[in-house]
C-alpha cells in the first residue's frame, strides 16, 4: 500500500515555509504566498482524506526501510480528518493574519514559523513512530514558542517563560517514558509496540510507563493539575496566533493521548480510575476558572481546559460509543475554539479592549456581526441544532451506560457553566449599552479599516462558522465518520496490519 | 557500570528538578539543561551497554556479527541533543529578553499574566 | 580583552577548522561525523574568530547574513529528501547512490546532500543566535 500522497501535507508546508524564509523582508508577498499555500494544502489534505476514506489506512515507510526499523507514517481515518481540520484552520488563520498581524512581526518570520507549526501538527498526526511523535512535538514547541514571543511585549515574554518551561518539562517527561518503553520492549514503532506490550509479564512497569506518558501528554493538553501555563500564555500573542493555539495545540496533546491509550496501553484498572478522576477535576476547575475571569479571551482559555476534560473523560470510559463522542467533540472543538479566538481579536478591534466590563452594544451597532458571532458561541454550549449538541449525546449516553455517575454529573455541570458564561458574554458584549470607548489606546479600530482589511477579518470567521453549521445540520455525516474512527481505534489490529502490510482475507 | 550510570541519571534528574524549583530564571534554564542530559543518559542506559563494539560494519563485511551495541539509542540521543540544542539556545535568548523587559530575575515577580 | 596570541592564531585556525568541518561532514555516512557535528565545528570556527577579532570583522568575513544559510540549507535538504520521490517513485528520504566512487569525496548520494543541508542549517542557526546574543551585550 505504497502511496506518495501521505507525505505531501507535511512536505508542502515545509516547502511554503522555506519559500517564506527566502522572502524574509517582503511582508506583502509573504501574505499572498501564505494564503495561497494554505489554500492548496487544504486541497491536498482533502485528497488524502478521500483516499483514506475509500481505500482504508494508508502507510509509508520513510527511507524505504522495512516496517519496524524505519519511521512509518500511518494515515488512518482519525489522523487524516485531523490533518484536514488543521489545514482548514490554518487557511482561515492565514487569511485572518493578513490584517491582524502587523508587518513588523511578519518581518521577524511570522508566516514561516506559522507554516512550520502547521507542518509539526500535521506530522504529529500522521506519524506511526513514538519517537518521531516526540520530534514533531518539539517542532511544534519551537515554532509556537517563536510565534508566542514575536513582538516582545512584556506580557508575551512572561507568558512565554511559563509556556516554554512547562512544555519543555513535558517533553522531558515524554522522552523519559519513551526511554523506559524502549528499554522494556526494544521497539519504537507504534504498530509493533501494540503487539509487544500485551505480552510483557511485568504489568506494574507497563502501568507506570503509561502513567508517565499520561503526565507528558497531560501538560500538553492542559489537564487538571498541569494546566496553569495555558491561561497564563494563550491570551498574550495576537489573536491569529491564539486561535491557532486554542484550536489545535492542546488538541494535539489529546490526539497523542487517544492514540497511545488506545493503541499501546488500552485503558483499564487503575489507569481508568485515574483518568476519570482527573477528567472530572479538569472539567470542574476549568469551568470555575472560566467563571471568575473578567476578560473575554481569558474566559475562552479556561473554557479550553474545561472542554479538554470532556475529551479525556470520554476516553477514560473506553467504550466505542464514548469514543464516538470524543472524536466528534474534538472535531467540533477545534473549529469552534479557533473561531472564538478569532472573534476575540475582532472585538478587540471594535472596543480596543477585551475586558467584559468595557464592551457592549454589539447587537445595536453591528447586528449582522452579532448574528455571526452567536453561531460559535451557541455551538459551544450545544444548543440543539448546532454542533456541540451531538457529541454530548454520545458522551452523556456512554457515561450513563458505564454508570460513571460522577463523570456524568461533571459533564452536566460543565454544560451549565458554559451556558452561564455564554449568557454572561451575551449580556456584557451584545446586549448591554455601549460604554464610552476610550480612544487613548493606540490601535487601528475596526471602523478605520479599508474594505479589503474588513473582508480579511470577517471571511475566516464566516468560513469557520459555516463549518460549524455543517457539523450541526449534517451531523449524520460526522456521526458516521466518528463511528468509523471509533471502530478503528478500538480495533488496533487493523493499524498493525496496515503498517506491516499483512493482507487479511477474512476481513474483506 | 550500569549502577554508576543509573545513579548519575538520578542525580541529574534530582539536580534539574531542584534548580527548576528555584526562583531564578538562569537556574531554571540550567535545570532544564541538566534534566535534558539526564534523559539522554537514561536512553543510553535503557538501550543496554555493550563495551567496545560500535555498530559500524567493517569494510570487508556485509553485516554486523556477534555482539554489538544497539545503534537505536545512539540515534535517539543524537536527535534529542540536536533538539535540545535548538530549544535551549532559544530559551537563553528568551530569558535575556525577558530580563531586559521585566527587569528581574525572579520568576515569582512575573505574575502579570496570571492576574484576573 | 584583546589577546594577540588568540587573534593571530584565529586567522590560521579559521581555515583549518573549516577544512576539518568539511572532512567531518564527508566521512559522516559510514563513520562517526556528519552534518550536525560538521556544522557545529564550522560555527565554532567563526565564533572563535569573532572572539578574537570582534564581531564586525567576522561579519565582514562572512559577507552574507548567517540567517540566509537557514533557508538555503533547508532547500538543499528538502530537495535531496524529495529526489527519490520524483526520480524513482520511492518513499521520502530513500538513499539514492551514484554507483562509482569519486576521488576525495568518496561515494556520493542523496544522503550526502541531505547532510550538507543540515550542515548549512546548523551553521546558520547557531551563528544567528550567537551573533544576536553577543551583539546586544
Amino acid at each position: 500500500m505504497h502511496s506518495q500522497l501521505i507525505i505531501l501535507p507535511i512536505l508542502f508546508q515545509a516547502l511554503i515555509a522555506v519559500i517564506l524564509l527566502f522572502l524574509w523582508s517582503k511582508p506583502r508577498t509573504q501574505r499572498v504566498v501564505s494564503v495561497l499555500g494554505s489554500g492548496v494544502s487544504v486541497i491536498i489534505s482533502a485528497l488524502l482524506f478521500s483516499q483514506v476514506w475509500n481505500n482504508g489506512i494508508q502507510t509509508m515507510q520513510i527511507g524505504n526501510w522495512e516496517p519496524p526499523f524505519g519511521i512509518s507514517l500511518v494515515a488512518d481515518t482519525f489522523a487524516v480528518v485531523l490533518v484536514l481540520l488543521t489545514s482548514v484552520v490554518g487557511f482561515a488563520v492565514s487569511i485572518y493574519s493578513s490584517t491582524n498581524v502587523v508587518s513588523s512581526r511578519v518581518k521577524f518570520g511570522y508566516y514561516a514559523m506559522f507554516h512550520f507549526l502547521i507542518m509539526g501538527l500535521t506530522g504529529a498526526f500522521l506519524t506511526g513512530d513514538i519517537f518521531n511523535l516526540y520530534v514533531w512535538f518539539e517542532v511544534i514547541i519551537i515554532s509556537s514558542f517563536v510565534l508566542l514571543t514575536i513582538g516582545g511585549r512584556k506580557a508575551q515574554l512572561e507568558g512565554a517563560v511559563k509556556y516554554f518551561t512547562l512544555n519543555m518539562l513535558a517533553s522531558i517527561v515524554f522522552l523519559t517514558a519513551i526511554a523506559m518503553l524502549y528499554g522494556v520492549t526494544g521497539s519504537l514503532n507504534m504498530a509493533e509496540l501494540s503487539q509487544i506490550i500485551p505480552t510483557i509479564e511485568n504489568k506494574g512497569l507497563v502501568s507506570t510507563i503509561s502513567l508517565i506518558f499520561f503526565v507528558g501528554f497531560g501538560v500538553k493538553s492542559g489537564v487538571f493539575p498541569l494546566y496553569f501555563w495555558l491561561p497564563a500564555s494563550y491570551h498574550t500573542p495576537p489573536a491569529a496566533v491564539s486561535a491557532l493555539f486554542g484550536g489545535l495545540l492542546t488538541k494535539v496533546g489529546v490526539y497523542a493521548m487517544i492514540r497511545v491509550f488506545t493503541l499501546l496501553f488500552p485503558i483499564s484498572g487503575v489507569n481508568q480510575t485515574v483518568f476519570i478522576v482527573i477528567a472530572a477535576f479538569t472539567i470542574i476547575f476549568g469551568g470555575i476558572g472560566a467563571l471568575v475571569q473578567k476578560d473575554m479571551v481569558r474566559t475562552f482559555s479556561y473554557l479550553i481546559i474545561c472542554h479538554i476534560g470532556f475529551m479525556i473523560g470520554g476516553l477514560s470510559m473506553f467504550t466505542e460509543m464514548a469514543l464516538v463522542g470524543v472524536v466528534f467533540y474534538m472535531f467540533h472543538d477545534i473549529i469552534v475554539k479557533a473561531n472564538l479566538f478569532l472573534i476575540g481579536g475582532f472585538t478587540f478591534r471594535i472596543f480596543g479592549n477585551n475586558k467584559l466590563s468595557e464592551m457592549g452594544g454589539l447587537m445595536n451597532n453591528y447586528p449582522k456581526l452579532a448574528l455571526l458571532f452567536v453561531i460559535p458561541l451557541f455551538a459551544l454550549v450545544g444548543i440543539p441544532p448546532l454542533s456541540g449538541f451531538w457529541p454530548k449525546i454520545s458522551l452523556f449516553g456512554a457515561s450513563y451506560e458505564t454508570s460513571n455517575i460522577g463523570l456524568l454529573v461533571a459533564f452536566i455541570f460543565a454544560s451549565f457553566i458554559t451556558l452561564f458564561i455564554i449568557a454572561k458574554i451575551w449580556n456584557q458584549v451584545f446586549a448591554k449599552h455601549a460604554s464610552e470607548r476610550d480612544d487613548l489606546v493606540k490601535l487601528k479600530y475596526f471602523n478605520q479599516f479599508t474594505k479589503r482589511e474588513k473582508t480579511a477579518l470577517i471571511f475566516p470567521i464566516v468560513f469557520l462558522a459555516l463549518i460549524t453549521l455543517y457539523y450541526g445540520f449534517f451531523a449524520d455525516h460526522i456521526q458516521v465518520l466518528s463511528e468509523r474512527i471509533s471502530y478503528e481505534l478500538m480495533h488496533p489490529n487493523e493499524y498493525f496490519e496496515a503498517v506491516f502490510n499483512i493482507k487479511n482475507e477474512t476481513t474483506q | 557500570m550500569e549502577i554508576l550510570l543509573a545513579i548519575m541519571t538520578g542525580i541529574l534528574y534530582a539536580a534539574g528538578i531542584y534548580l527548576i524549583l528555584r526562583r531564578s530564571l538562569v537556574k531554571l534554564i540550567i535545570g532544564i539543561v541538566l534534566l535534558g542530559n539526564g534523559v539522554n543518559l537514561l536512553i543510553f542506559l535503557m538501550g543496554g551497554l555493550v563495551k567496545g563494539r560500535p555498530p559500524i560494519i567493517p569494510e570487508d563485511a556485509k553485516h554486523l556479527e556477534g555482539l554489538f551495541a544497539d545503534p537505536v539509542p545512539q540515534a535517539l540521543i543524537l536527535t534529542a541533543i540536536v533538539i535540545s540544542f535548538g530549544l535551549q539556545s532559544f530559551a537563553i535568548v528568551l530569558i535575556k529578553r525577558a530580563y531586559k523587559v521585566v527587569k528581574t530575575d525572579d520568576i515569582d515577580a512575573m505574575n502579570e499574566t496570571d492576574r484576573i | 580583552m584583546k589577546s594577540i596570541i588568540l587573534s593571530s592564531a584565529s586567522n590560521y585556525l579559521l581555515p583549518l577548522l573549516l577544512l576539518f568541518s568539511v572532512f567531518v561532514l564527508l566521512r559522516g555516512h559510514y563513520l562517526p561525523g556528519g552534518g550536525f557535528i560538521g556544522g557545529l565545528i564550522a560555527s565554532i570556527a567563526f565564533i572563535l574568530h569573532a572572539f578574537a577579532n570582534g564581531l564586525k570583522k567576522t561579519r565582514y568575513l562572512l559577507r552574507i547574513h548567517p540567517g540566509f544559510l537557514i533557508p538555503v540549507g533547508l532547500t538543499v535538504a528538502i530537495l535531496s529528501a524529495v529526489a527519490p520521490m520524483i526520480f524513482a517513485d520511492l518513499p521520502l528520504l530513500t538513499g539514492l547512490w551514484y554507483p562509482d566512487e569519486i576521488p576525495v569525496i568518496g561515494k556520493i548520494g542523496s544522503a550526502l546532500f541531505f547532510d550538507t543541508g543540515v550542515y548549512l542549517v546548523v551553521v546558520g542557526v547557531s551563528l544567528t543566535i550567537i551573533f544576536t546574543i553577543s551583539e546586544t551585550v
